[in-house]
Order: structure tokens, then C-alpha cells, then sequence
């Protein structure tokens, strides 16, 4: 390391600057540490390099709480939207699901601008080519150091700069040794076109971290003025806009819209008869790519007998005529694309501007981290985003945030902030990656989450904000919104039960949503109850000024609490028992090999993960409930024996 | 680590054969310290030898050894086969306790099987009832359920519930996509079909209590009718002082006989007259009670005396009950005019008895088997229900889908549907401990007293 010199220091380093990257170094510089983030180029800083939206099923939910939290990604976005849709409207409240589609130039723009404002946080282009360790294992004294052998202490640029920090967090995306494929070629390379990184992929398996190979891919770009829109549907966006941040109320603009167009027979026969030159069924893709975003022509060889596929052609900005086509995906070569691509209905002309490609990377065991996203082995080493093997932005920037912070605790020696996965889908997702482990790109899903009844969007801030505050990430001007929001609601909540409506005020209202009259008097709030009325129609029987009603965030939380209360108390209910082994603690010592009737894998699994309780225990795969039987007898039995 | 315990494992008498069991850590080091054999012992390999004390010869026997985990404990497991005689046994037995040994507690085998992990919670309440069971039958539904019988069935519900759960999911998360929307018709089938399964286990549990806890009989009449000679004619042997002084059984007796492997708990009730005796009267008050609570009761009547407003009076109490009558001491005199009674207790089975000879006795047998209707149990003994806490359960789980159908029914949101189907599979999988629950824990932990 002679040749290196010593740069600076710093609290926590971030590596890498999309998703994860910018919340993590947000996260820590607001919370007061002295923070540097680096990237390889500062291009790629919040870069979008797949589908221009944000938001979705479970994503726009991951969105809400990083918000909840003091994350930038619900801010950034009601910035960058062009285009705003709540999903699943028609289905129960827990699947409401925001998604906007972004200029995605805007995006890295706005998010650019936010992070150079940041006190705290130093911005440098750089890449980073090794950490440097402190070996802590004192093999003579057999000292035990929490598991740890090393602790990172630094990082070091390609240009042997050396910058020393007490907590690293590596965010490096699909860049660690990044390979791209289109068909016959393959060509080390980052997203879109930047350089990969390829020594820190080199020490970090050198240096025995659980690496593996994941693979994802991305469709063509073709030119909007080469698209017929006239044979494609039109998908425009809600006419009431819902901002993404509870920060805002008010985000109307004028939106532009998506095109749904579908795969025929033709477009599947080009492709057929082109497998054996995708680089997906010729071998060349070492890689685990998401089953639940799968190539176009994974999906036709997967399901041979579906006729058609939808695909949606989304605009990449306002500043561009690059349209992205979603769910085309490929690694088949450029001739055959153009083929293809041509055959499906408003594309017949269609001009590729960006061929579509598969890119493979590196990414970590996630069971090699602990809840706290720091590596078991390794002290101070953080990990995010799509290096713990997730997809999405929004899953990234879920883990970017929740690395930061525990980056920053960490060196505080303060306790690790961990959501629990009755409190948040971040919570579902890092548990799920960290205790279930995943094989395939992770995404996050609402079935995923056992209470998703709770862990609505409308109400991540009343989960989430007043812990992060305790933990100094909350702005004081969030705070006191989250504050004012919750007082509101609880006041407007007491009015509507005590509000009392005669049957014959509320005849004429019911009559007009077809419901049947009420037999006796009512209060509002049992009104609300009723299938068809809404807080807002209701506004018609309120005899309150309409000024004095609530609405946004507000309105929309306090009408699915009180509309489905009663499901609400089921869940909670659930909650209660699941806590139940939740709060049945095991101890970081326990020897699983001298606890008979575990059964041997078991004993393996429960030895490498080392789970904090029954609960985490029991979602360990590989890990049977007759094992947790045996581990509940054996708690049981231990505390009965004092 | 446990103990080492040993038991005789075959049924106590002689036999030409008798079998001891080690259980534990020391069960090789044991069996090495007493067996003398020309051939090594192997794993799992049965070996001709001798057991000796002291150089010497106990008995000529094989033995086995079995190592841990694949046996029933998952501890270290001898078997030693010797000769039947209870000399024999017990001589090897204090011997081996001698060596370090402890004598097993009832069931303890069966214990550690489950506290090793062996058996899932479901066979494990079985086990409770195996060694808790009180007659044939209910030892049969306890083997049943032992060799996982019981939560085959519950597995199988489980799953097709798991199906529902499925296709819930994948139609929340795929809001864009074209995927096959869940068809409400077909869900309400679905469950409607669970719910039904459901049920029939459920329905179990009131003939699995009886097969299990018994039969309350309560036997009735005025004083000095002959309840208590029929109490000890059932018996088989005296039990009740019978005399011939009105108002000898001033209690409750309770006792209890089996009859085709079903329990009869016989509640022999103090004559019921009007008394000035205080103690008497407070049994009269309990031999209300105890036939209100009864499944069946017999009313004795002696049909040598005239019909008393006494009799009347019972007969008035139990008029709506399905009652066996017993037209007792048919073999004096007849006096008594049954015509009112019958006209009161309308569904009444009536017997004509002597309980001084054994007359009628088979007959009263019969009728309270045919009055339990267990004829259509007897042949599949694999599904019934026998434990409360597995009841209960099954009623919460179906009560959920009871809930479920009826949003289904108003086509209400998928995640609230999803709720109620996801309470029933929890509490299906809370009874074979598919789905950890520390309660359910807890609750085996007092019925098994571990850890004391």
C-alpha cells in the first residue's frame, strides 16, 4: 500500500451512487456523520437505468415508509413525475399502490442537486478498487470479537487515494464485475454503458465473502416519433394526483400518457426460432436472473401456450423521445430484436435507439448479513440494494436507507434500528432477505407481508415517523406535520362517532349510491362504514364547513381506518400471537449442536444465521416447526430450570 | 443432558419373552458393564449373550443396541430380551438401575420422543391420552393419532387451504397483468368443501369425548327402589352399602365400568324424598343436579310398591329426557301401575329388571350402547376427535371460513377474505404444530408436567 496516500477521513463512505447509495449517504449525513459517497461517475448518481417509474404493487408501499422515515426517494419523485397512478383502487385498501412514472433525467438531476446541498455529505467521482481491513482475529489470545474477524477501516480509488473511515457501506448495483450480453456478445461493462467495477469484485471474493452471479436485463429504447399510437390503448393517469411524500399536499401538473400494445403469434415465432442465439439458452449467462421479471422470451418459452403479452411503451422523459417497452426484455441479439420488436402493433417502424441487454453481477449472500445489513464477518461493512441480491429501485433505496442508519448507530455503539415485519415492508424485505435468504433477484411483493392490513401506504408515517425522529433522521418540519396530521385525524375521528344523522337527512345521499335507507339514527362514522360512501361523497349529509374536513394523507388515512376497522382489529390480532415468538429471545451463544432433537440442517442453518428470536427462527428455511417445537421445549425448559 | 431410564417394556405377567428398554446416554456403557458375549455388539444388530452380575449368570438373553438419533427417543436405545418370568425382569432391572439407571415414569419413553423432536404436537397429545386412557377404545384412537393418523387428514386440510391462500396472492400482487382473476363462484365452493371436512372431524369430538372421558349414567328413583343394588349388579361387585333403610346413600357414588370399550361413569344419586334430614336433603340437591348433567339416566322404579307422588315427581323432571326405565323387582309381586309414568316420560325405554337376580341386567347394557349411538365409529377409529384444545381449533377455523364466505358471498376485497382463510389454516396448523405457536406450547408443556 505504499504507493497509496491518505486522502481524507470520514465517518461512514458510501460506494456507489444510485438507489441504496443516495439514501444511505443521506441518511448518515443527516444524522449528523461526516459522510463521503463514490461513484465510479456521477452520471450514474439516482440513475434509472430500467423502467422509467417508481412505485408500484409493494414498491410504491417501500416508497411511503422511506419517506416516513426522512429517505429522499417519495420527495425526489413528486419532483420528477410526468405521469401519477394509484393501483388496485377497485381492491382492499391494503393494495392501494402509487406509481408514477418519472423523467428520468429529472430524477438524477433533482436528486443530484439535493445531495450537493447536503451539509455533512462530500460528493466525489472515484472508483473505488479495495477496502481496507484491521484484522481483529488475535488467533494466540483466541479473543472473541462478536463473530467479527476484520473491520473495515477505509477505502482505497483507483488512483491510490486512501480515505479512511470507521464504516463503509457498499452499494455498487449491478457494476461489481458487471457483464453485459446481447446475444453472442458479452462485454465486461456497467449499466448503460459505464465502466464496471472490476478489482473491488476481485478482493471481495478473494477475501472469501459468499459472492454469486445474479442477472437482470432491460428492453429496447425505441424513438416515440417512430411509434403508431393510433393501434395502441392510451393509459392515462389519475385525474387526482396523490403525492408520493407525506410532505406534500398538492402536486397537480399536466401528465403524458403510456401506451398498452400486445405480443401475436409472429412476434413469438421470431422470437422461437431465435432461442439458440440468446445469450439466456446458449449458456452464456451464468447468472440467476428475477422469475418474476422475466426476458421476453423466458416467458414464451415458460408459458408456450399463453397467446399474447402485454407490453406497456412508457416515455423515459419529458426532454426525450426514447420510449421505453416494458415487459420486452431480452438478450437476444440486435437483428433478431429489430425483428421482433417490429412485429408487435404501433411498432411496425419501430427505431431502436438502445438495444435491449442482459447484465450479470456480483452480488452477496444476503444470509451472510445480519438484520442490521452489516456482513456477520466483517465489522463496520455495510451492505444495500442489488449487491444483497433484491431488483428495484425502490427495494434499494429500502436497504440504502436502513444501512445508513445503522451505519451511523453503529458508531455511536447505539442499538441497530430494525423493523420488525409487523412495522414495515422494509422490515419484511431485509428480514426476508437476511432470514430466508433468496436464490433469484429479490422483489418485494404484497404478499409478502403477513399484515399488510396494517402496513398500508396511507399510514407508513403514522408506523414509521416518530421512530425515526427518535433517532434524529426526521426533519423537525416533518415532525411537526406528522404531528399536526395525527392530532387532525384523531379530532375528525371523534367528531364523525359523535356526529349523529337521522335516517331521513340520510335518505336522499343513500338513495343516490343505490343503498338501502337507514332504519334508525346513525353517526357518521357508522355511515362511513358502509359499502359506496366515502368520506369525500359524504361531504353531501356533513352539515361542517367544507373547509373544516380533512383532506389528502389525512382524509385518506382516517376513511380506510374507521371504513375497515373491524378487519384492522382482526389483524392485529394476528400480530399478537406472531409476537408472541417474536418475543420469545434467543441468545447470540446458544450452542444449536448440543440441543438434541434438532434436527442436523436445522442446526447448521440456525448456527450460520444466528436468529435473534423463535419468530426469525421459525422463517428460516430449512428450519421445520417441529424444530421450533424443539426450540420453544428447550427455552422452556431452560427457564424453568432458572 | 437426560438421565438414562430403563422399563419394562412388555405387558406385566408372564409371558415366554420379556423385553427391557434403556433409554439415555449411559444405555451402552450399561449394557457393556452387564452383557457377556462372544460377538461384539454392532449397531442396530441383535446379539445372543448373558446378562452377569458379579461373574454371575442372571439370565441367557439377546440384546440390542441402538444408536442415537434414529430411534424412537433419539437417545441411545438397548433392548434386552430375556426370559418372561418377573424374576427375571426384575432381577435385570435393578441391575441395570443399580449401574446408574433410573426406573421410567409412566410414558416417559414416549416423552423424550417428543421433547427430542419426533413426534409432532398432535401425536404428542396422543401420547398424553395414550397413557391417560381409561378404556380399549379410547387407547385405539390415541395409537391412531399416534401414528400420525389424525394429522394426515389436518395436513391435507392445510394444504387445500394453502391452494386459496395461493391464488389470493398472486391475483394482489399482478394488478397490470393479465393473470386469471380468482373467480368468486369457485372460492365459495372451495371453502364450502374445506368447511365440510372441517365439520365431520369437528362432529367427532362429541362421541370422541365420550369414547375418551366416558358416559355420565346417572341412576335415579325414590329411596330404596334398588339403585344401589344395580350400581353393584353393573359392577360386579359391592360398592354401595345396600340396605334396606330408607336413605342409606346419602352421597354422590360415582363409579365407573366399561362396557364394549366404551367408559360408563355411574352416578349412583341419594333417593330423592322430602326429608326433614339436613345431610339428606343436600344430597337430594346434588342428585338433581347430577342427572340434569347426566347423558343418560336411568330411573329406577320398584314395582312391588305402589306409584308415589315421589315417582311422579321424577318422572315430571325427566319427561322431555330420553330415559332408560327401570321396571325393577318384577320378581315379588307386582303393584305399582306404570300407565302415568309412561304417559310422562313418553320417550322412556322401559326394561323390566330384578336386581335381586341378574334378570334385565344384559338388557340395560345394550340399551345404553344402542342409546350412544357409537355403531357407525366403530369402524373408522382415525379421525376422532378427542382432545378439547384440537376442537376448539377446528370450530375457530371453521367459524373463519365462515366469515370468509360471507364476504365472498357480498364480493367484498381479496385481503379481507385473505384474512379469515388465513386464521383458519393457522389454527388447523396450530394442532399438529405446523404453525408454531408458543401457546400451544405452553398448554402441552402443563398437560406433560415437564420440567418439575
Amino acid at each position: 500500500m505504499e504507493k497509496n496516500y491518505l486522502m481524507g477521513e470520514y465517518d461512514i463512505i458510501v460506494v456507489g451512487a444510485g438507489h441504496a447509495g443516495c439514501e444511505a449517504a443521506l441518511a448518515s449525513a443527516r444524522m449528523g456523520k461526516k459522510t463521503c459517497m463514490f461513484a465510479i461517475t456521477l452520471e450514474s448518481i439516482a440513475m434509472m437505468p430500467c423502467n422509467p417509474s417508481i412505485g408500484g404493487t409493494g414498491k410504491g408501499h417501500l416508497v411511503r415508509e422511506i419517506d416516513a422515515l426522512g429517505g429522499e426517494m417519495g420527495v425526489n419523485i413528486d419532483k420528477a413525475f410526468i405521469q401519477s397512478k394509484m393501483l388496485n383502487t377497485r381492491k382492499g385498501p391494503a393494495v392501494h399502490s402509487l406509481r408514477c412514472q418519472a423523467d428520468k433525467n429529472k430524477y438524477h438531476i433533482e436528486m443530484k442537486k439535493t445531495l450537493e446541498k447536503e451539509e455533512n455529505l462530500d460528493i466525489k467521482q472515484a472508483e473505488i478498487v479495495s477496502l481496507v481491513f484491521d484484522d481483529l482475529c488475535d488467533k494466540d489470545i483466541g479473543l472473541d470479537n462478536n463473530g467479527f474477524n476484520n473491520r473495515v477501516t477505509g477505502v482505497i480509488t483507483a488512483t491510490g487515494a486512501h480515505y479512511k473511515a470507521k464504516a463503509v457501506i457498499l452499494a455498487t448495483g449491478t457494476f461489481l464485475r458487471g457483464k453485459i450480453l446481447i446475444g453472442e456478445s458479452a462485454v465486461f461493462s456497467g449499466p448503460n454503458g459505464m465502466a464496471p467495477s472490476m478489482s473491488l469484485a476481485e478482493q471481495l471474493r478473494e477475501m472469501n465473502f459468499d459472492m454469486r452471479r445474479f442477472k437482470t436485463g432491460t428492453p429496447a429504447r425505441i424513438l416515440a416519433s417512430s411509434i403508431s399510437y393510433d393501434k395502441m390503448r392510451e393509459e392515462c393517469g389519475d385525474k387526482k394526483i396523490v403525492p408520493f411524500s407525506f410532505l406534500n399536499e398538492d402536486v397537480q401538473r399536466d401528465q403524458i400518457s403510456c401506451w398498452l400494445t400486445y405480443t401475436n403469434e409472429k412476434t413469438h415465432k421470431v422470437i422461437r426460432d431465435n432461442f439458440h442465439r440468446s445469450a439466456l439458452f446458449s449458456g452464456n449467462i451464468e447468472g440467476i436472473g428475477p422469475r418474476y421479471c422475466p426476458s421476453i422470451e423466458d416467458k414464451i418459452n415458460r408459458f408456450s401456450d399463453k397467446e399474447r403479452h402485454q407490453t406497456f411503451v412508457e416515455p423515459e422523459g419529458l426532454d426525450t423521445e426514447e420510449m421505453y417497452i416494458q415487459g420486452m426484455s431480452t438478450s437476444l441479439p440486435e437483428d433478431v430484436q429489430e425483428e421482433f420488436y417490429k412485429t408487435i402493433p404501433g411498432l411496425e417502424n419501430a427505431k431502436i435507439v438502445r438495444p435491449a441487454y442482459a447484465i450479470e453481477y456480483d452480488s452477496i449472500n444476503s444470509l451472510s448479513l445480519k438484520l442490521n445489513l452489516e456482513t456477520r464477518h466483517t465489522e463496520n461493512l455495510f451492505c444495500a440494494g442489488q449487491l444483497n441480491g433484491s431488483s428495484g429501485y425502490e427495494e434499494a433505496a429500502a436497504q440504502g436507507l436502513m444501512a445508513g442508519i445503522n451505519a451511523a448507530l453503529k458508531i455511536d455503539e447505539l442499538e441497530p434500528f430494525i423493523l420488525n415485519r409487523d412495522e414495515a415492508y422494509i422490515g419484511v424485505l431485509i428480514d426476508d432477505l437476511i432470514t430466508k435468504g433468496t436464490n433469484e433477484p429479490y422483489r418485494i411483493m404484497t404478499s409478502r407481508a403477513e399484515y399488510r392490513l396494517v402496513l398500508r401506504q396511507d399510514n407508513a408515517d403514522i408506523r414509521l415517523t416518530q421512530k425515526a425522529y427518535d433517532i434524529g433522521l426526521v426533519s423537525e418540519k416533518r415532525f411537526a406535520k406528522f404531528k399536526e396530521k395525527k392530532a387532525l385525524v384523531e379530532a375528525e375521528k371523534v367528531r364523525l362517532n359523535e356526529t349523529m344523522i337521522k335516517p331521513e337527512d340520510s335518505k336522499e345521499f343513500l338513495e343516490s349510491l343505490g343503498m338501502p335507507e337507514m332504519k334508525r339514527s346513525a353517526s357518521l362514522a357508522e355511515l362511513l362504514k358502509r359499502p359506496e360512501v366515502t368520506y369525500d361523497n359524504m361531504s353531501k349529509i356533513d352539515k361542517i364547513d367544507i373547509e373544516k374536513r380533512l383532506r389528502g394523507h389525512a382524509a385518506n388515512f382516517l376513511e380506510v381506518e374507521i371504513k375497515y376497522e373491524g378487519y384492522i382489529k382482526k389483524q392485529l390480532a394476528q400480530i399478537e400471537k406472531y409476537k408472541k415468538l417474536e418475543e420469545k429471545k434467543l441468545s447470540q451463544d446458544i450452542n444449536y449442536y448440543d440441543i438434541d432433537g434438532l434436527r442436523i440442517e436445522a442446526q447448521e442453518k440456525l448456527t450460520k444465521i444466528k436468529p435473534r428470536s423463535i419468530g426469525q427462527a421459525s422463517r428460516i428455511s430449512g428450519v421445520s416447526p417441529a424444530d421450533i417445537n424443539v426450540l420453544l421445549i428447550y427455552l422452556e425448559r431452560k427457564r424453568r430450570q432458572g | 443432558m437426560e438421565d438414562t431410564i430403563v422399563a419394562i417394556a412388555t405387558a406385566f405377567g408372564e409371558g415366554s419373552i420379556g423385553i427391557i428398554r434403556i433409554s439415555g446416554e449411559k444405555s451402552k456403557d450399561i449394557l457393556d458393564d452387564i452383557f457377556v458375549s462372544k460377538n461384539t455388539i454392532q449397531n442396530r444388530k441383535l446379539t445372543y449373550g448373558h446378562i452377569v452380575d458379579k461373574s454371575k449368570v442372571i439370565d441367557e438373553v439377546m440384546a440390542v443396541y441402538m444408536r442415537a438419533p434414529s430411534t424412537y427417543t433419539r437417545e441411545d436405545v438397548v433392548e434386552i430380551h430375556c426370559h418372561g418370568s418377573i424374576v427375571s425382569l426384575k432381577k435385570i432391572m435393578e441391575l441395570i438401575i443399580e449401574k446408574g439407571a433410573r426406573a421410567a415414569e409412566r410414558g416417559e419413553f414416549t416423552k423424550r420422543a417428543f421433547l427430542n423432536g419426533r413426534l409432532d404436537l398432535a401425536q404428542a397429545e396422543a401420547v398424553i391420552d395414550l397413557i391417560n386412557a381409561k378404556n380399549n377404545k379410547s387407547f385405539d384412537i390415541a395409537i391412531s393419532q399416534l401414528d400420525g393418523q389424525l394429522s394426515k387428514s389436518l395436513n391435507e386440510i392445510s394444504s387445500q387451504i394453502m391452494e386459496i391462500l395461493v391464488s389470493i396472492a398472486v391475483n394482489i400482487d399482478y394488478p397490470d397483468e393479465d393473470i386469471e382473476e380468482v373467480v368468486y363462484e369457485q372460492l365459495e365452493k372451495d371453502i364450502l368443501n374445506i368447511q365440510e371436512k372441517i365439520k365431520d372431524m369437528a362432529d367427532s369430538f362429541k362421541e370422541g369425548k365420550i369414547i375418551k372421558e366416558g358416559i355420565k349414567t346417572a341412576i335415579i328413583g325414590k329411596p330404596n327402589v334398588g339403585k344401589s343394588s344395580l350400581l353393584n349388579k353393573l359392577l360386579k361387585r359391592e360398592r354401595a352399602i345396600v340396605t334396606d333403610i330408607e336413605g342409606t346413600t346419602r352421597d354422590i357414588i360415582e363409579e365407573e365400568i366399561s362396557i364394549d370399550g366404551i367408559s360408563l361413569i355411574l352416578v349412583d344419586t341419594a333417593g330423592i324424598r322430602d326429608t326433614a334430614d339436613k345431610i339428606e336433603q343436600i344430597g337430594i340437591e346434588k342428585s338433581k343436579a347430577s342427572f340434569n348433567e347426566a347423558d343418560i339416566i336411568i330411573f329406577v322404579i320398584d314395582m312391588s310398591r305402589p306409584i308415589t307422588k315421589e315417582d311422579l315427581e321424577i318422572a315430571e323432571n325427566i319427561a322431555d329426557r330420553k330415559a332408560i326405565v327401570l321396571l325393577n323387582k318384577t320378581d315379588l309381586d307386582i303393584v305399582a301401575d306404570v300407565t302415568e309414568i309412561k304417559n310422562l316420560v313418553v320417550n322412556g325405554v322401559y326394561i323390566e329388571t330384578s336386581t335381586e337376580t341378574v334378570q334385565g341386567i344384559d338388557d340395560i347394557k345394550k340399551t345404553i350402547i344402542e342409546n350412544i349411538h357409537l355403531g357407525e365409529y366403530r369402524q373408522e377409529k382415525s379421525n376422532i376427535i378427542t382432545n378439547s384444545r384440537h376442537y376448539e381449533k377446528l370450530i375457530s377455523s371453521y367459524s373463519s371460513l365462515n366469515d370468509a364466505i360471507m364476504l365472498v358471498k357480498n364480493r367484498d376485497a381479496l385481503d379481507f377474505i385473505e384474512l379469515d382463510i388465513r386464521n383458519a389454516y393457522d389454527n388447523i396448523g396450530e394442532i399438529t404444530g405446523n404453525v408454531a405457536s408458543a401457546d400451544v406450547i405452553d398448554e402441552v408443556f402443563k398437560r406433560f408436567c415437564l420440567g418439575k
